[in-house]
């Protein structure tokens, strides 16, 4: 168990630089979700922290160790991959005993400590097994063991349950979950699936392009998002984002698309500034039509049974650029066509510079 | 197939068959011919029953020799011919595999370089190089001897090659995971991808040592010394007496033991054979 800690960490492939500084401090026993759209190098900086990639500059320790030039064995780390990676011609017991006959440990060690991850991930009755004759969960066990038997510092999985149905990821999740909460050891997860993230970490880190966009715990992340990227990636359906100017006089928001807001409790920027107004769907609620701060004009309706998503466009808005979906109760009766008067829950607006994209606090 | 169509059976089964008896009667005859006296062949009509002088024939091979040829017992050439067979089939083996490593594994200068002149090799077998390789045995001083028989033969592109290809599929996460859990390369070379190449191994292993039995021109340009000689050499000398006849029977002997050690080896390897030319067991 310890903390790791990243510094300005940077990765060149020649001359492009796909890592551009990220830093990041772990503190021990904590659960990190690095999240983002594949290729914006959350597996590389899994890889880099394992040690199976060089680093450019910058450096990562693991338990106040700097570890930038050490091999991955020297790191004290275990890791499991996303197609597990076990060997396939040794048994389960064997796959996770390796590394702890190559680290010499005794033969008796070796068989408590097995015995002891077999039994907390129910692989008991399979230690004689090949990986071939497992199921995909079995595997990922296996996989997940076989970290577990290193009583490592730390441990890194690389999008572990993207191989699984949707029914067994949810139970991965949580069993990876409550393992971890157990053994109480520091954990860096490497996913694109939100949800992971969202009921996974501790802190998540919302990785875009290189950067890490924000890092943060995950209700900061979907209450006070730091970006427009981090807006629009964390919440599904993605955050409503319309391109808005501060109007005078405290007026409200003139938007680009014709029509203007005033979202109640939230602090405008000065006049003049151009904006990105962010709601999410789930933040807009059907009201009278006195209240009404937007009227959207319903094109499709996707129900969902618990929630209707009805997705259309701004009333009164002029040509491209005011789309707007939103989240209402499963009972509403909405219908294509429909104009829907509808009501910013207070306090529930995002601003956003349209230029930096960077969140405008007050 | 699904069709009952019973001229197309019939027909099919003939051509089967006819198939079967071309490439199995001359071992039969072979069989045959190693039954009977030394007189039998000449009578013009070629026996197909077993005759009474078994025994006697293998004895002869087994243990005299035949003087006439100047060929020592048969059981010796044997031993050569299996050393050279086995020496050439593991050293090519452990050589190919050592270096489809280092091709794969490591990152050194020239890599790509080194691979292509390895694969250019191919171009080039024994019968094409083989003035120069036998200068250079000479000079090495390593005619007549088991060295001289085996070493010329071990280096091979094409079980480098295999391997290659091999070590290609097997997925990157392993040699990761292995470095993980803190295997060194050589490591990870023993413990995971030799265990991992095994029905490679074996169906190469059957391949080559075929290749290394069945040797003739290298053997024969290399050895003066009895002592030396492999059996496929001795088959060629006895058949080829001057001044008088062959004895049939003793060389179709000498030919029914010759085919024995390739034949074993197919059976004992078979599974591992097909396993490893069908199925690429990850």
């Amino acid at each position: 168990m310890a903390a790791i800690s990243l510094r300005d960490v940077r990765k060149n492939y020649g001359a492009t630089e796909v890592i551009h500084g990220v830093s990041l401090d772990v503190t021990d026993g904590e659960f990190i979700v690095i999240v983002g759209p594949s290729g914006c190098g959350k597996s590389t900086l899994l890889r880099m922290v394992a040690g199976l990639e060089p680093i450019t500059a910058g450096t990562i320790e693991i338990g106040g160790r700097v570890v930038n030039d050490l091999e991955p064995r020297e790191r004290d780390i275990a890791m499991v991959f996303q197609n597990y990676a076990l060997y396939p011609h040794m048994s389960v017991y064997d796959n996770m005993a390796y590394g702890l006959k190559i680290a010499g440990l005794s033969k008796q060690a070796i068989r408590e400590r097995v015995d002891v991850a077999a039994t907390m991930l129910e692989l008991k009755p399979y230690l004689d097994r090949k990986p071939r004759a497992l199921s995909g969960g079995q595997r990922q066990r296996v996989a997940m063991g076989r970290a577990l038997v290193r009583q490592p510092a730390a441990f890194l999985f690389d999008e572990p349950l993207s191989n699984l149905d949707a029914k067994l990821r949810v139970q991965m999740r949580l069993e990876i979950k409550s393992m971890q909460r157990k053994v109480e050891t520091t954990s860096l997860y490497v996913t694109h699936d939100q949800v992971e993230a969202m009921t996974l970490a501790d802190r998540l880190v919302v990785m875009n392009a290189g950067n890490a966009e924000q890092i943060d715990t995950p209700l900061n992340v979907y209450r006070q998002p730091a970006t427009t990227f981090v807006a629009g990636f964390i919440g599904s359906p993605a955050m409503n984002m319309m391109a808005a100017t501060v109007a005078a006089n405290g007026r409200g928001l003139e938007l680009d698309s014709g029509g203007s807001v005033k979202p109640r409790d939230t602090a405008l920027a000065e006049t003049g500034r151009k904006v990105l107004l962010g709601i999410r769907p789930e933040h807009l609620s059907l009201v009278q039509e006195l209240n009404a701060d937007l009227k959207l004009a319903v094109v499709a309706v996707e129900t969902l049974g618990a929630d209707t998503l009805a997705h259309g466009h701004l009333a009164d808005s002029r040509g491209a650029g005011g789309d707007l979906v939103v989240r209402l109760p499963g009972t509403s009766p909405v219908k294509p066509g429909d104009v829907l008067p509808l009501a910013v829950e207070p306090g529930m607006a995002h601003l956003f510079d349209r230029e930096t994209g960077k969140r405008i606090e007050a | 197939m699904i069709e009952n169509r019973p001229w197309l059976n019939f027909f099919s089964h003939v051509v089967l068959i006819l198939g079967v008896a071309v490439v199995a009667l001359p071992v039969y005859i072979a069989l045959i011919a190693s039954t009977r006296g030394p007189n039998d062949f000449y009578s013009g009509v070629v026996p197909l029953l077993p005759g009474p002088h078994t025994i006697e024939n293998y004895k002869q091979v087994l243990f005299a020799g035949i003087s006439t040829s100047g060929a020592p017992p048969i059981g010796l050439m044997m031993f050569n011919s299996l050393v050279m067979a086995l020496s050439i089939a593991i050293g090519k083996i452990a050589i190919s595999i050592i270096s489809a490593f280092a091709i794969v594994y490591f990152r050194f200068p020239f890599r790509s370089l080194a691979f292509w002149l390895i694969f250019v090799t191919l171009m080039l077998p024994v019968e094409v190089r083989i003035l120069p390789t036998f200068k250079v045995v000479s000079d090495l001083g390593m005619l007549n001897s088991y060295a001289g028989l085996s070493i010329p033969l071990i280096a091979s592109a094409t079980a480098t090659f295999l391997f290659r290809q091999f070590f290609l599929t097997v997925p990157e996460e392993l040699m990761e995971a292995a470095r993980v859990d803190g295997a060194g390369p050589m490591r990870f070379f023993w413990d995971i991808l030799v265990p991992l190449s095994r029905t490679n191994m074996a169906a190469l292993f059957v391949i080559l040592f075929i290749y290394g039995w069945n040797q003739y021109l290298w053997p024969l340009m290399i050895t003066t010394d009895p002592h030396y000689y492999t059996v496929v050499m001795a088959i060629k000398r006895m058949a080829d007496v001057a001044d008088s006849i062959p004895q049939w029977n003793v060389v179709m002997a000498t030919v029914v033991l010759a085919l024995l050690p390739p034949v074993l080896v197919v059976i004992a390897m078979q599974r591992l054979f097909v396993k490893g030319l069908v199925e690429t067991e990850k």
